[in-house]
């Protein structure tokens, strides 16, 4: 079971929270111009990557918060999160 | 190719086993192929099975990254049945079921197919109105699903609990007779002996590092870390790591991989004759051969290619076969492992072209690709050799996530696979 | 009678505590402190079972949780039976009940031993060459004759008896093992105060010092020196001791579990305490001080009973003080054995030695067991044992430097005590995903990149030299607990010295004898060679079909010697062979333990009403909704669903019912933009909506499917009261969460779930205004004042509500909000004025019936994820000038715009008296040849009492357009005719909600 950082609330066991899959997929600010396969792709498409990935949580029996969190695939190792809105530093927990 | 029988074992008993051949060989692989096969699973073998069998193209190489095997379908709990709700997925499985029957036979492999019956367990008014709705769906197919009651369903479950003090007691079952289970790596095995038997190069510790394309943007080879490949034909069937081989073709895929754990307990003497999965309760079991219980439930619910996943997986699951089956507390856990299934939008596989002309691909089996091996090998192998779908997998394109056009059976029904 | 191999003195056994136990009907006795292993040795019972496949005669190979033969059922009263215990781990505890397994009729007198004499067919994966015809036999007659001799034990057949419990924790270090590395990490770690777990899986703790009667530590005795640990770590308050614990799994980010056994050693059990417990521990660090196991030799019937781990012979003889045999040659390729030999001798037992080694390879070891007076044949090979049901000797050659065999004799013996080296026990560590790296001269493989914040230490990590381990164990202990001191131990210096060797050199034909690998599964070298032949090269590959290593031991005592045989004949470095990955659990855990107390009631938590209680005592049958448990229906009498269900029909029909509708979700969304954003979510418009005023929504998910739907009062200008389905609450609220938090974050607004806030009462029927106005206070009831579709907020018997005038059944309805303590109160002042008003409880099967009449959907029962509005003929309800909302832009995909997409209708059947099944489907034509394609099918379906005939609702392609068509519909038998129509049955103009 993965012990997950909540940037509101730290580390937490995995079962307080619910996976969002993959982060920063913005939604398109008009979806009504765009066409059908970039609609696909936003709605369907995802990198799904080996090895580093920044995903969503949500501390849903918790604080309810939304977060991103920078997770490496392969190791399952959690780097680091970071609210919505801010971006990873890069860098990594200890 | 030195056929399997009763008679050639004894003569070899007598001979001390001496005289078997390789079942396959461990070739090196050749400056250029007709059709390259990615990935050495069951679904790759049978394609490359098929492929020479049925349409004549044996210089086929199946390129396997590690052991061929050795993903899920090595890994998953086996369980064979056809009786899915949408008339597509009814089509391609019911082709798989069909060609199971007769399977140890074409191979001349036993792969231990055993018609043991598959047991969906219904708890609540939402399950039954949703099994009866496959029950009618599968007999306008022609696939066999009855209604049990719960008493019809312990009769042919024995240790099943049917008492009405559960927490979710159960008020009906569907069956599928015919379903069942086999022995995994006998699949995989016999596909590659009989491929291998054709001309067939099974490839193993060989992994596709890149694609090459023509001027036109058709695929001209592969690079792998054994040397370039060519060839203009390529099948992808990566299962859980489709994403990342389509990625070195630049594409990407509507999947995403989860772990999905399971477990055998101890093996006992025969006590559970059937397969039995209750989806409301989140758990499947059957008995091994060997004697094993054989248990698993969903998947991880985050992406990883880790092949492991949380202990709270599990032991959920083993909380409702406890619930289900009470005398079972004292069975123990003996190995529990985890595979990467890739999982598409509407849970069903994606089976044909792609935008790269001769690429192909075959992925997205979810939770549930092994009961279709030798169909999706069978129609995968058409769709290579022709250049495009069989009628069977012509709805599981790619394009029908642009569409809308989605074969969505977990949401028509949210039966696990 | 303490049994004939019972040592006169020594041995960490209590003697003052006499206890026996029964071994298939024999009344044996021993001491407090034996294993059930050790208790029969001392009665000179090796011979105990029966292998998997072979059937063959088997003993105890080992003293711990490897063994992988000898394995009882035990036997502690009814549903208190379990199969598969190991002999070696079980602790003797007096009246113990034990039985031999896998043989028939008697342990002595198995059938399933032809087997062994059929051996030569039945060599690896024959299964897969044969039993293909006929084709029909599989499943008939081969298989259930496989299933029938494969197994080991019998399941239980009684549900289990048992209580189990389950422990989270955390700690700063955790150290698995209590042997000298783990005391030694153990006593470091604690130094400074971190809070320290230490677990082991045996009993006592001590590990290998426990039956080492001959090294000193620091100048005192080893044992004497466990027990001044044990003491030291005891009187520190930040340690937690756990015996007989496995530390079973290594998951993710430092989550260890621990199977923790607590009463099967008592003689009398209490009956509060648990059986097992599981610990799910946190920790901060890890030390892997968990040993290593010794391997066997691989020679012809090296699985005769009486054939024991020489370190397990040492075990026995020291710390049982019983004599695995009078008799007892060493076959050894390294020093250890040595030393096991030595103590034997000094208990009086005969010993002679054999060493693979040549003379001038072997230690000092050599002459210290020489001076004893022991034999020592080195440079010698063995070439067979003699013996069936219990060794009886050992063929012994010697072996030329260049590989010659040289004369045979024959040593007799009543046991062997091989030993082929050790193995670092890695399992953990491979299973935190550790890097492991092969070390020739141990020829192990060794921990090498730790990738979680864990560390090796010990034998786990290839030392063997006991002064080196507790350096080692004290370092580890200390840098976990983020020290850096070390510390320097004075011990017995521990002879090393080893040799490599599996499969020992013979002048047989290799593939003519049984030589094992795996002693459980019958795997011998030959069926190694012979995988190896037919091409499974890798060790997985091997290991699948041979089956070895995949026994109940998990490989603990086979994996080296197979892998180590693959590169042999592949003539392969070992590791390019590779190494099988470990996986959880170490040793089997049984799921009693795993599942702890979730069971019945506590499976899943059942979520129940304020009106619950109620409602029950009115015998009211109930129906599971998610977790709520919903009043299904009010039988009075003998009455059953049909006839209850008439009954609650007709009463809200002609006169009014009352239904508890607390289980359907509720949200509060409040904040400046809370129309904004419920513009965003939902299809509708709800700028214009006007306080006061409710509207049905529907909301979509972004692929355009319909997600959930609910009446929605605007209380206020910034405050909406939102309903949902009752199963579809917490979906809705992290729908709506995630939008608001990662789309929409300038939005200013609040969501709060209030479902367990309110109990929602539910009052129908065209004297419902009548039965409540008398209780309503500082609400205008009349019909103008408070028109269908409203809502107002006021007192309901004293207490505040918000008062719905809403319906789900047709008639004129209103839905009482009250906080959650006062719905009981509440409910029972309505009910208590009901009589005069013919007032009748519903549940949820009526309220199907009246909405289903009426043509109202219930999403997951009309819908499945796939429908859209239109579908569902409420394509009018969409805002389409809103630019945007959620799944607006998938509603323009071209499957979604397609014609012929399943349209909602109702159905009627020729036959007014036939309800159709709900999931049947709709065909054209019944007389199509099969596969018959399907029309749609039927989601809703009920007797009307309205309509005094069945109806029902359904999805069909091109639906709104075949309305007056004829179509058949599946039933259990066959088919049967019926007419499309519109779906609504009763008021479709719906004139009668505004009463």
């Amino acid at each position: 079971m993965l012990l997950i950082p909540c940037p509101y609330c730290g580390d937490r066991p995995e079962i307080e929270f619910r996976g969002g899959g993959e982060a920063h997929i913005a939604r398109p600010s008009d979806p009504q111009t765009i066409d059908d396969q970039a609609w696909a792709e936003f709605l369907f498409y995802r990198t799904n990557p080996k090895g580093l990935m920044a995903e969503r949580w949500n501390h849903a029996h918790g604080c309810q918060r939304w977060f991103n969190a920078l997770r490496d695939t392969v190791s399952d190792r959690i780097l680091e999160s970071y609210k919505m809105g801010e971006k990873p530093i890069g860098g990594g927990r200890a | 190719m030195r056929r399997f029988s009763l008679k050639s074992l004894i003569s070899e008993a007598f001979n001390a086993h001496q005289g078997w051949e390789r079942q396959w060989r461990t070739p090196e692989p050749k400056a250029a192929y007709d059709a390259v096969i990615v990935g050495g699973g069951g679904h790759g073998l049978a394609t490359a099975y098929y492929l020479a069998k049925e349409h004549g193209i044996t210089n086929i190489a199946v390129i396997e990254k590690g052991w061929l095997g050795g993903g899920n379908t090595g890994r998953n709990t086996t369980i064979i049945r056809s009786n899915y709700l949408y008339e597509e997925s009814e089509a391609i499985y019911e082709h798989a079921m069909k060609l199971w029957a007769g399977l140890s036979q074409e191979l001349n492999y036993n792969v231990m197919y055993s018609q043991r019956g598959v047991l969906m367990l219904a708890h609540n008014s939402h399950d039954v109105q949703s099994f009866k709705r496959h029950v009618y769906a599968n007999r306008l197919a022609g696939i066999d699903n009855e209604w049990l009651t719960p008493d019809e369903a312990k009769e042919f479950c024995p240790p099943l609990n049917i008492s009405p003090d559960l927490r979710y007691p159960i008020v009906g079952a569907a069956l599928q007779r015919r379903g069942g289970v086999a022995r995994h790596d006998a699949v995989a095995w016999g596909f590659a002996r009989g491929a291998d038997a054709m001309g067939v190069d099974i490839l193993q510790n060989c992994e596709v590092t890149g694609f090459r394309r023509d001027a036109g943007g058709a695929i001209e080879g592969v690079e792998t870390s054994k040397g370039y490949i060519a060839t203009r034909r390529v099948g992808v069937v990566a299962a859980g790591h489709t994403s990342v081989v389509m990625a070195r073709a630049g594409l990407r895929m509507p999947l995403e991989s989860f772990p999905l754990q399971a477990l055998v307990s101890e093996p006992v003497k025969p006590v559970f004759p059937c397969v039995v999965m209750s989806n409301a309760v989140h758990a499947y079991i059957s008995q091994s051969d060997k004697g094993e219980l054989v248990i698993g439930a969903g998947t991880d619910q985050y992406i990883s290619y880790s092949q492991q996943g949380g202990l709270h997986v599990p032991i959920h699951t083993l909380d409702a076969i406890c619930e289900l089956f009470p005398q079972f507390s004292r069975m123990r856990m003996l190995r529990s492992w985890g595979g990467i299934v890739d999982v598409t939008p509407d849970r069903s596989p994606i089976i044909g072209k792609t935008p790269i002309p001769g690429l192909y691909v075959n992925c997205g089996w979810g939770t549930g690709g092994f009961k279709a091996t030798p169909g999706s090998g069978n129609v995968f192998a058409w769709t290579i050799a022709k250049g495009e779908p069989h009628p069977i997998n012509a709805p599981f394109t790619l394009d029908r996530f642009r569409t809308g056009r989605l074969i969505d059976e977990a949401a028509a029904a949210a039966v696990a696979h | 009678m303490a049994g004939r191999n019972r040592l006169p003195k020594g041995g960490r056994v209590d003697r003052s505590k006499p206890v026996s136990i029964v071994f298939n009907g024999r009344t044996l006795a021993g001491f407090a402190g034996d294993t059930v292993a050790s208790l029969l040795i001392a009665h000179d019972i090796h011979f105990v079972g029966r292998s998997f496949k072979y059937h063959r005669p088997r003993g105890f190979l080992s003293h711990g949780s490897d063994e992988p033969n000898a394995l009882l059922s035990v036997d502690r009263g009814p549903g208190k039976i379990d199969p598969n215990n190991r002999a070696t781990v079980a602790e003797a505890r007096d009246g113990l009940v034990t039985h031999s397994q896998n043989h028939w009729p008697s342990l002595e007198f198995d059938i399933g031993a032809i087997n062994d004499v059929l051996s030569p067919v039945f060599v690896a994966g024959f299964y897969y060459k044969t039993f293909m015809w006929p084709r029909r036999f599989w499943d008939s007659v081969y298989e259930p004759k496989i299933r029938a001799a494969a197994g080991l034990g019998r399941a239980p057949d009684a549900p289990d008896a048992d209580r189990y419990a389950n422990r989270h924790a955390h700690c700063d270090v955790l150290v698995v093992g209590a042997g000298p590395a783990g005391l030694a990490a153990a006593l470091a770690g604690s130094e400074t105060g971190k809070r320290v777990f230490l677990a082991d899986e045996q009993a006592e703790m001590g590990g290998t010092l426990l039956h080492d009667l001959t090294s000193a530590i620091d100048g005192k005795p080893a044992q004497a020196w466990v027990a001044e640990a044990l003491a030291e770590l005891r009187s520190r308050g930040n340690v937690t001791l756990l015996p007989r614990s496995t530390a079973f799994g290594y998951y993710n980010h430092n989550h260890i579990a621990l199977a923790e056994r607590l009463t099967d050693h008592l003689d009398n059990a209490p009956a509060h305490l648990p059986r097992e417990r599981l610990w799910q521990v946190r920790a901060g660090e890890v030390v892997l001080a968990t040993g290593a196991h010794e391997r066997p030799l691989v020679f012809a019937d090296n699985d005769r009973p009486g054939i024991l781990l020489a370190e397990s012979v040492r075990v026995f003889v020291n710390r049982y003080a019983v004599a695995p045999g009078r008799k007892v040659v060493f076959v050894t390729n390294g020093a250890s054995a040595y030393a096991a030999a030595l103590d034997a001798a000094a208990a009086g037992i005969d010993v002679t030695l054999v060493d693979v080694r040549p003379e001038g390879d072997c230690g000092p070891e050599l002459a210290a067991l020489r001076a004893k007076g022991a034999t020592v044949l080195t440079g010698h090979t063995v070439l067979a044992a003699a013996g069936t049901r219990r060794v009886t000797g050992l063929a012994v050659a010697p072996l030329s430097p260049a590989g010659k065999i040289g004369t045979r004799k024959t040593l007799a013996a009543d046991c062997v005590g091989m030993s082929g080296g050790w193995t670092p026990s890695v399992h953990l560590f491979s299973q935190s995903r550790g890097k492991l790296r092969f070390d020739p001269a141990l020829d192990a493989f060794v921990p090498d990149q730790a990738v979680q914040a864990q560390r090796s230490a010990g034998a786990a990590n290839g030392r063997y030299d006991l002064g080196e381990i507790l350096s080692e164990g004290f370092a580890a202990g200390s840098a976990a607990a983020g020290g850096d001191a070390s510390r320097a131990f004075t011990a017995t210096p521990t002879p090393t010295g080893f040799s490599p060797v599996r499969v020992l050199p013979t002048d047989a034909d290799p593939a003519r004898v049984k030589a094992f690998i795996d002693f459980q599964n019958d795997v011998t070298a030959k069926d190694i060679h012979l995988a190896v032949r037919e091409g499974f090269e890798s060790v997985e590959h091997v290991k699948r079909y041979t089956t070895t290593g995949m026994a109940t031991d998990q490989g603990k005592s086979s994996n080296m010697n197979a892998l180590g045989l693959v590169a042999g004949i592949l003539e392969k470095p070992l590791p390019a062979v590779g190494t099988t990955t470990f996986r959880p659990p170490y040793t089997p855990v049984t799921f009693g333990t795993l599942i702890g107390p979730s069971r019945g009631p506590l499976f899943d938590p059942a979520r129940k009403t304020p009106v619950h209680g109620w409602a029950e005592e009115q015998g009211a049958r109930f129906e599971d909704v998610g977790l709520w448990k919903r009043a299904w229906y009010f039988p009075r009498g003998d009455e059953d669903l049909h006839e209850a269900v008439a009954r609650e029909c007709a009463a809200v029909r002609q006169h009014v019912g009352i239904f508890d509708a607390t289980t359907l979700g509720k949200i509060e969304i409040v904040g400046p933009d809370a129309a904004e954003f419920m513009n965003r979510i939902y299809v509708n418009g709800w700028l214009k909506l006007e306080p006061g005023r409710c509207r049905y929504g529907l909301m979509l998910k972004e692929d355009g499917y319909i997600l959930d739907d609910g009446v929605v009062a605007r209380l206020a200008v910034d405050r909406f009261h939102v309903t949902t389905t009752t199963g579809g609450a917490p979906r809705v609220l992290a729908h709506m969460e995630d939008y608001l938090q990662t789309e929409w974050p300038e939005l200013n607004v609040f969501l709060t779930s209030t479902t367990e806030q309110f109990a929602v009462i539910a009052v129908q029927g065209p004297k419902a205004r009548e039965l409540i106005a008398p209780l309503v206070t500082g609400i205008d009831l009349a019909n103008d004042a408070f028109p269908h579709m409203a809502v107002r907020t006021g007192f309901i018997c004293g207490v505040p509500t918000r008062l719905f005038r809403v319906s789900f059944t047709g008639e004129l309805g209103f839905e009482i909000n009250v906080p959650a303590d006062y719905g009981r109160a509440v409910w029972e002042a309505i009910f208590a004025r009901g009589g005069a008003f013919g007032l009748t409880p519903y549940g949820t099967e009526t309220m199907h019936v009246l909405r289903a009449e009426r043509g109202f959907v219930i999403i997951g029962q009309e819908t499945d994820g796939t429908v859209t509005p239109d579908d569902l003929g409420l394509g009018g309800m969409i805002a389409r000038a809103k630019p945007d909302f959620v799944g607006k832009r998938s509603l323009a995909r071209p499957d979604l715009e397609a014609p012929g997409r399943k349209q909602l209708v109702g159905i009627l059947t020729d036959d007014p008296t036939l309800v159709l099944d709900e999931g049947a489907q709709i065909v054209a034509d019944r007389d199509q040849p099969i596969p018959i394609h399907a029309l749609g099918h039927v989601t809703s379906s009920y007797w009307s009492p309205a309509c005094d005939r069945s109806i029902a609702l359904a999805l069909v392609e091109g639906g709104r357009e075949r309305i007056g068509s004829e179509i058949f519909v599946t039933t259990p038998s066959s088919f049967t005719k019926a007419t499309v129509t519109a779906p609504a049955f009763f008021d479709a103009a719906g004139e009668r909600v505004h009463a």
